[in-house]
């Protein structure tokens, strides 16, 4: 099976470049010259540097004795939560950076949910000296306030998304629109691995230093690279894409995707895309989609602002039609208690997006034997005020 | 039987008038008034959109016209049947324009299918990519239907004469480097655009769109093209309308006269 992206964007069925003619010469001049860029071994030397010095790479794989001990597993957590600003996020927007300033780019545009790939891109301006705007909706800069101020502080103007339900879809569709509008000096850095071709595809190379390294870390800590079982949450999937990525031809290593089913997957408050979505066009690609039987799109619900997001990034839409990945979906209350018990078993306190999963390793059949890896893709610091309300500790 | 919009643009003395406006807006049923309203007043072209819960390319006027039309009811199926009812009452070329997924979910070959049978003559679908659209052509062609892909100003040359190519009817040309809404004149680099499109000598005569509000943007843009594409502001006229009929009147007179 074949789940590299093919010569004109597709991964399987679905991916693509569905934009309007504004936006082509756009992602036209990315297409012909991201692959290009991140191969030259000068991009490569700055990216690794800025990877290990600044993010703080290689991220721990920490054997969590007491999590494995209840879950009768070897469980390992990837410690994405320890990278700099708090989330794997920043590996994107380093590499994004460093590409725009090699396209000529003066000024960064990006879209934000919970505020977490905001804040990555907000550091990242800072520390190149660019300027930046990023998008949020006016509803989750109310719901993520500390994460606002933390990219005001950076020196990145917030901007209201006022359109829609005033969410992460709605934040994208501005930061479209102003790149409609800013065709020439500015680079839109999309935070997960949806978007046009070759958004998914860049995204997912840049993440992909996440399943490199845990190839690494295992060899040396059990003494071969391959775990049995690979888990992580997905909403765009771009944590998930790069804990996945080295290990999608290794067909005898399980691969799980986590989904929010928010109040229950049939509850119609839910973000659970595989579930519930059917092959659609949002945001310029193909791809497994929420959405009425009219094609209007669906507004997610979860209690993890960086879940709420009504599609999955083309390579998934392909690795779950295929069956590569098992997708698997955690409610509310089920990630919340998670994110509890990881905080009380192993001193860990997991952002929500994260806590969905760690909930999931109930859901596995596994033996004493098995090896398990989840992806802990963020930290629960900009969460607190979700765990408070929530209340149950 | 030679297609509406051809045969219209073919023969056209002087330069056409294409009104966009929202199906199912401001109220579920205006589709048909405000066509018929256009027609009265002397437009030569409608353009109806199809709403969509995520208009990327549009601005604030015409993203609010797409949410109240979709609170109001409006889908693909209630279009086409509309489009069929106002089909009878109307004369002039109708062209439905829409983002992509709300066609893909009815299905493209029906979706072409019946709107051809509800007498569209013209479609417009933005994010549908050229390679894409190859496998239909055949079938659309064979319905008559026209089908219009835009350019804009940071598209190559190459890239015109491509997209030149596969339209039929007329190539949309986007006047900026923008989402639509209303602007008060054109500036020099426009103009320069505008002027190296004719200079090429296209297969399909170019409409401009976007940005045109008013009489000197309508002017200029049929100075060069073969006609004037007017959406946003036309939204705005008739978003508050206590009388349709009146204020398109007054919209198309005050668009194309001089003061």
């Amino acid at each position: 099976m074949q789940y590299e992206v093919d010569a004109r964007g597709y991964y399987g069925n679905f991916g693509g470049a569905y934009i309007p003619e504004m936006l082509y010469p756009n992602v036209e001049e990315l297409r012909l010259q991201y692959l290009e860029i991140i191969q030259q071994p000068e991009f490569q030397k700055e990216f690794l540097n800025l990877l290990r010095q600044y993010v703080g790479r290689p991220t721990p794989l920490y054997h969590a004795a007491r999590l494995s001990e209840k879950y009768k597993a070897n469980v390992y957590l990837k410690r994405e939560d320890l990278c700099h600003t708090g989330a794997h996020k920043i590996n994107n927007t380093i590499g994004q950076i460093l590409l725009a300033k090699r396209l000529g780019k003066q000024k960064i545009i990006a879209e934000t949910g919970a505020g977490q790939h905001g804040v990555a891109t907000a550091t990242v301006c800072a520390l190149m000296g660019m300027e930046c705007m990023v998008y949020m909706g006016k509803l989750d800069m109310e719901r993520q306030r500390p994460n606002v101020e933390r990219m005001r502080i950076l020196g990145t103007q917030v901007i209201p998304a006022l359109s829609g339900n005033m969410t992460l879809k709605d934040a994208t569709n501005e930061a479209m629109r102003h790149w409609i509008n800013h065709p020439t000096d500015t680079h839109y850095i999309i935070g997960s691995v949806v978007g046009p071709h070759p958004y998914p595809h860049m995204v997912t190379l840049f993440q992909s230093v996440i399943s490199e390294e845990i190839k690494k870390q295992l060899q040396t800590e059990i003494g071969q690279p391959n775990p049995d079982y690979v888990v992580a949450c997905v909403g765009g999937g771009s944590n998930a894409a790069g804990a996945f990525y080295h290990y999608l031809n290794e067909e005898h290593v399980n691969l799980v995707g986590v989904e929010a089913a928010g109040l229950g997957v049939d509850s119609g408050e839910s973000a659970a895309t595989t579930a519930l979505g059917k092959p659609g066009v949002l945001h310029g690609s193909k791809t497994l989609l929420m959405q009425t039987t009219d094609g209007q799109v669906i507004e997610p619900y979860s209690i993890s602002a960086g879940l709420d997001y009504p599609g999955i990034g083309p390579l998934h839409a392909h690795l779950f039609e295929t069956g590569r990945v098992q997708f698997v979906s955690v409610t509310d209350d089920e990630a919340m208690n998670a994110g509890i018990e990881l905080a009380r078993t192993e001193g860990i306190i997991p952002a929500i997006e994260s806590a969905h999963a760690i909930a999931a390793l109930s859901k596995l059949e596994l033996t004493t034997e098995d090896v398990v890896v989840v992806n802990l893709s963020g930290r629960g610091d900009k969460d607190l005020e979700t765990y408070i309300r929530w209340g149950k500790y | 039987m030679k297609n509406k919009i051809t045969e219209l643009l073919s023969k056209a003395k002087k330069p056409v008038l294409s009104v966009f406006y929202t199906a199912g807006f401001p109220n579920l049923d205006d589709t048909e008034k405000i066509a018929i309203a256009l027609e009265a007043a002397g437009a030569d072209i409608i353009e109806i959109g199809i709403p969509f819960s995520d208009p990327v390319a549009d601005g604030p006027t015409i993203q609010a016209s797409n949410k109240k039309a979709l609170d109001n009811g409006m889908s693909v199926a209630l279009l086409l049947k509309q489009v069929a009812a106002l089909r009878t009452k109307v004369k002039m070329p109708i062209i439905l324009m829409g983002y992509l997924n709300p066609v893909m979910q009815y299905g493209f070959e029906n979706f072409f299918k019946d709107a051809a049978k509800a007498g569209v003559d013209g479609l417009i679908l933005p994010d549908l990519p050229l390679d894409e659209f190859e496998q239909y052509e055949s079938l659309t062609t064979s319905l008559n239907l026209s089908v219009s892909f835009l350019i804009s100003p940071t598209t190559s040359e190459a890239r015109i004469r491509k997209i030149d190519a596969i339209s039929s009817g007329f190539v949309y040309a986007v006047s900026a480097s923008s989402t639509t809404g209303a602007k008060n004149e054109f500036s020099p680099e426009q103009l320069a655009y505008f002027s190296r499109l004719k200079s090429y000598n296209l297969k399909n005569p170019f409409l401009i769109g976007f940005g045109i509000s008013n009489y000197t943007t309508y002017s200029q843009a049929c100075t060069y093209g073969a006609g004037a594409i007017v959406g946003s502001s036309f939204i705005q006229q008739i978003s508050e309308s206590k009388n349709l009929e009146a204020d398109v009147k007054q919209f198309v007179v005050s668009l194309t006269t001089s003061k």
